[in-house]
């Protein structure tokens, strides 16, 4: 979930109201929002670096404010305000239109670019009034915009310059790294695109965003018809084109991997910043031809109609407002909607890309209804419960352990390699374990194949506890099965442990036998169980034996190796025992 | 006799007796008397009340004086009968400077200066020592000495004056003169001789604790667990089976109308799987119902309207919720002839490749609840909420509005938490959307409300603990473990 920062104090005078915090929060709440802290530029320094700030930081108040992730309208300052006073009523939402231009921008793309980034689209904003914090909201937006729905500049990258300083036609070109050479943002000289790459793997931000392009044979590039270059998406813009705050005029190029996200980033940044054009809610639209010479028009900005029936909405929410009173529900979500006889006819406006079905209309209705003001309604399903057979098992079983005087733990499911293998004497290729591909550290390897690791991790842990300890756990592991759907299954495992002054087996078996008895399994070779010797390298020689029921292999038993002990730290001697419970399910 | 009968004996003939004297009369040790005393108290045989006493006593000098004489006596013995130089006598004699001054006054000894050095000659023929007559009474306990007598020993330091605290007995309401022998447990042979009815039985202190039992205990955690599947199992909900750790990007992601360009598609989020790592069993038709209402939209739907790859979708990966199954559920409702309402309800392990903390773990427990019904709308999913929460011990819950990639609406749950005195999050809940329903084949007036939290945080605000590693994974301490409570959600 993004967050943002605003003054408080902007952000009152915008919304033309003073707030306690407490009120805000409150308003934040009901409108889906979450003020997250209350802070200073300043603190929020100290946080980072610690206590040597320069003494001219701002200390003025900060709102961050946590935006849901859908909602890219109400990433920058002037989206926020626009959506809160709309939702108060205070204000009804903008009409965006466009600026007709007979022989508007064109931004053309050549073939190569199909390789690397495939789509484009532009916009202009005329007579743009910056002030410094407006400026600033600017840049702002661009880069919440990057960070959320243009995934790290992946699917969408933005470029915004001085219209004024370059000249159309534009060209989106890609070519080999070596042939691009330009003054990259606020360096002194030219460089190649190789020499900029290297430049940047140290740049704290701009080293994140170099593989998306690094090993490509070509690079993305955009120049005006002078070849001055405009940027190279998406590392970095030129020095030429940068945007001051005398700015007047805004070229708006955004290059991207999906054209669904790049038409939605475009539409969210025109109609957040044309409130400060010559011309309020204006925009100039640029055509962008593609390779085989046709063109689409863009910004979109396109309003979308959405008809909605009355009763389905009432009874999704659980409400029974009148069309009048639900139209006037979502005209306060920035939803200018006519009523159509049973039905309402809903005005999708292009700062709302969020809305994709009526759901999320009825979601609308229902916040600006007030979700705390629905009345219950208890639904009448007459159902029966019912457990899932294994975990009932599961959950008698615990009982039954606890009450023969083991006490319960609660291990980790994932776990090192060494942990289930070389630890127990044996080679990780030989048992059936689920590997993890990016672990981020070693605990998170492999999904454990057998319970017992985390059981003698426990005692380790414990080891001012007074001996005997007795410990068990009943759990899933994983096993790599090729004949199960994902390739993997998961088993019910209960394992056992003693630990004392002597191995102790006599325990461990007898809580086998115990729990066999409750399951009703006799001691016998052809109709029960019995345990049939069998060396294991995690067991003591000539101690260990596989538990079998009735010819099936279900589990070992036995004296744990004291290798075993000294892998995981242990200096006392324990048995164990780990049996497969699905049979008796 | 034992020394408490002893005592009784005594104390038999006369009202009260003070433990000194006890000590004196019985020529014993007066902490030894205390002992015996406090054992018979312990019966009621006697009441004791302490007292404190001052009592005069010979100091080292005063031993010294008592045995071998005053100063002064020694001092006039030493003078020989023809008399003695006064400087020899200084010299010779210990203490001579005291032992001179007081024979002087004494009267017992004279200076004749006559023949040139001052001579020190006997003055009578016989003294009586009753300094040293005097400390030894002191020392046998007799002591009748005149106040500025003793004052004047006080000086010479031969007395110094002490504090002794002892016990003034008397009977007790048990009083006797013998002592029976008390029993500390009724014992089987007791019984069978009937004994029990004669013999006294030590009296108990109830003060002190039992012997605790040996005996085995649940994990807290599953014990919170085993009380949320009841909650559901008393609710009408069936339970989800969820042993199925390792899960397709299809039905963990895809199937819940989740983008493939999600931040939770992330490596930086979920544990992708090397080993096995793909599957390639799916409903192909529901797969490319899937894939539309992603790529192009449908139902009432816009879509993504992205480039939705199967790659993607059959990426193995450890399930980051058990919506998955959830979804496998719904998926396999719609496949019946006729739809029947249902609630569904798990409880189990999910796993996110988060960056870990003190309240999160790479793995934990997901608690979920889905309804589905025809006609189900936000204020059904209210009422259950309602009932559920209720049941934890949260009584007041408010709704904030959320984003859910696969439910619409969506709310955040708070509840309020007396304890605490503040509103917290518990949870999150919503209705699933269309597009993850219908291409599954559900009617289209059936919709499935949903709610999950996880296990782990209610019972870290229950039992106060800050630290998730304090209540799951093997550093757990075990104490804690055996210390913990019955789990009563709403108490």
């Amino acid at each position: 979930m993004p967050t943002i920062s605003v003054k408080r104090d902007s952000l009152f005078t915008a919304l033309g109201t003073t707030y306690t915090d407490e009120e805000f929060e409150q308003l934040c709440f009901e409108f889906g929002l979450e003020l997250d802290e209350v802070t200073t530029e300043k603190q929020m320094l100290i946080k980072e670096q610690g206590d040597h700030v320069a003494a001219d930081v701002s200390e003025d108040i900060l709102y961050r404010i946590d935006i849901p992730a859908n909602r890219y309208d109400l990433l920058c300052l002037e989206g926020l305000v626009n959506g809160i006073l709309v939702f108060q009523g205070k204000k009804a939402p903008p009409e965006y239109k466009f600026k007709k231009y007979e022989d508007c921008y064109s931004l053309h793309l050549t073939p190569a670019t199909a390789s690397i980034r495939p789509y484009a689209v532009a916009a202009i904003l005329r007579g743009i009034k910056f002030t410094k914090e407006s400026y600033n909201s600017f840049i702002d937006l661009q880069d919440k915009l990057h960070q959320n729905i243009c995934r790290k500049r992946t699917l969408v990258a933005i470029g915004t310059h001085d219209l004024d300083t370059i000249q159309g036609p534009f060209v989106y070109d890609a070519l080999p790294p070596s042939e691009i050479k330009f003054k990259a943002l606020n360096q002194q000289k030219e460089m190649t695109a190789p020499e900029l790459m290297e430049l940047y793997s140290g740049h704290a931000q701009l080293k994140q965003y170099l593989g998306i392009i690094r090993d490509s044979p070509v690079y993305p590039i955009i120049k005006d018809k002078n070849g001055v270059v405009l940027s190279m998406p998406p590392i970095i813009n030129g020095d030429h084109s940068k945007i001051t705050l005398d700015t007047k005029n805004v070229f708006i190029e955004c290059t991207a991997t999906d054209l669904t996200k790049a038409i939605v980033v475009l539409d969210t940044i025109v109609c957040m910043f044309s409130e400060y054009c010559a011309n309020k809610y204006e925009v100039q639209q640029c055509k962008v031809f593609a390779s085989d010479g046709t063109y689409q028009l863009y910004p979109k900005l396109d309003y979308r109609e959405e008809l909605i029936s009355i009763d389905k909405a009432n009874n999704y929410i659980g409400i029974s407002e009148d069309g009048d009173s639900l139209a006037t529900l979502l005209s306060r979500m920035c939803l200018r909607t006519s009523l159509q006889g049973s039905s309402l006819r809903v005005r999708v406006p292009p700062t709302r890309h969020d809305v994709i079905h009526a759901c999320d209309l009825y979601e609308d209705i229902a916040i600006a209804y007030g979700y705390n003001r629905i009345e219950r309604r208890a639904a009448s399903l007459g159902t029966s419960g019912r457990q899932q057979p294994a975990n009932k098992l599961t959950e008698q079983l615990r009982l039954e352990c606890a009450h023969a005087g083991y006490t319960e733990a609660l291990t980790f499911t994932l776990c090192s390699r060494e942990d289930i293998a070389t630890k127990l004497g044996v080679k990780i290729e030989d048992t059936p374990a689920v590997h993890i591909s990016n672990p981020k550290t070693l605990e998170f390897q492999v999904v454990r194949t057998v319970l017992l690791p985390g059981l003698l991790k426990t005692l380790a842990a414990n080891k001012k506890m007074p001996l005997p300890l007795k410990l068990f756990e009943i759990s899933d592991v994983v096993l790599k099965d090729e004949s199960s759907e994902t390739g993997a299954r998961n088993e019910r495992r209960l394992c056992a442990l003693y630990c004392g002054r002597a191995a102790g087996f006599q325990f461990v078996h007898g809580l086998l036998d115990r729990l066999m008895a409750l399951l009703r399994q006799p001691w016998s070779k052809e109709e029960g169980y019995y345990l049939r010797q069998k060396d294991d390298p995690a067991y003591f020689p000539g101690r260990c034996a596989e538990v079998v029921l009735r010819g099936e292999v279900i589990g070992k038993i036995g004296v744990i190796h004291p290798r075993v002990l000294t892998a995981f730290d242990l200096s006392n001697p324990c048995s164990a025992v780990e049996i497969n419970i699905e049979p008796f399910v | 006799m034992e020394l408490n009968e002893r005592i009784l004996h005594y104390l038999n003939n006369v009202d009260t007796v003070d433990t000194l004297k006890l000590a004196s009369e019985f020529n014993e040790d007066h902490q030894k008397i205390v002992g015996a005393v406090k054992s018979i108290e312990a019966l009621d045989m006697v009441k004791s009340d302490a007292v404190k006493n001052t009592k005069w006593e010979l100091t080292e000098e005063g031993q010294l004086v008592a045995e071998k004489g005053s100063h002064e006596a020694i001092l006039y013995r030493c003078i020989p009968e023809n008399g003695i130089a006064q400087a020899d006598l200084m010299k010779t004699v210990p203490n001579a400077k005291v032992g001179f001054s007081k024979a002087m006054s004494s009267g017992w000894i004279c200076i004749d200066k006559s023949g040139g050095a001052p001579l020190v000659k006997r003055k009578v023929e016989i003294i009586q020592d009753t300094v040293q007559d005097h400390l030894n009474e002191i020392k046998k306990g007799i002591d009748n000495l005149q106040d500025n007598v003793r004052n004047d020993y006080k000086k010479r330091k031969l007395l110094q004056e002490i504090t002794v605290k002892s016990f003034v007995l008397s009977k007790g309401p048990q009083f006797a003169t013998t002592i029976k022998k008390l029993e500390t447990d009724l014992t089987s042979e007791m019984l069978l001789t009937g004994s029990w009815k004669q013999l006294q039985f030590k009296p108990y202190n109830f003060d002190a604790l039992g012997q605790p039992p040996e005996c085995g205990h649940l994990h807290p955690l599953l014990k919170v667990r085993s009380e949320f599947r009841e909650i559901f199992l008393e609710m009408g909900f069936s339970e989800m089976p969820t042993n199925m750790y390792v899960e397709s990007s299809f039905w963990n992601f895809d199937a819940l109308f989740q983008p493939q360009q999600h931040p939770a598609r992330d490596a930086h989020d979920t544990f992708f799987v090397s080993s096995p790592a793909t599957t390639t069993d799916f409903p192909m038709d529901y797969l490319e119902r899937v894939k539309k209402v992603h790529s192009e939209g449908g139902y009432g739907s816009q879509g993504y309207r992205y480039d939705w790859k199967i790659e993607e979708a059959q990426k193995n990966l450890l399930r980051t919720h058990t919506t998955a199954v959830s979804a496998r559920m719904l998926y396999k409702l719609a496949q019946q002839k006729v739809f029947t309402p249902q609630k569904y309800f798990s409880i189990d392990k999910v796993f996110r490749n988060e960056t870990l903390d003190a309240t999160h773990l790479a793995e934990f427990h997901q608690v979920e609840g889905v309804v589905a019904g025809r006609g189900l709308g936000l204020a059904d999913l209210i009422s259950v909420l309602d009932t559920f929460f209720k049941r934890l011990g949260f009584d007041k819950l408010q709704f904030k509005p959320a984003y859910n990639p696969y439910t619409e609406p969506s709310m955040e749950i708070f509840a309020y938490h007396t304890g605490l005195g503040k509103w917290i999050e518990i949870g999150n809940s919503g209705v699933f959307r269309p597009e993850m329903l219908l291409p599954m084949g559900l009617p289209e007036d059936v919709n499935v409300i949903a709610w999950g939290l996880s296990l782990e945080r209610p019972t870290m605000i229950k039992y106060g603990l800050n630290n998730i590693r304090d209540l799951v994974g093997p550093k757990v301490d075990l104490q804690m473990v055996q210390a913990n409570p019955i789990c009563r959600l709403d108490k």
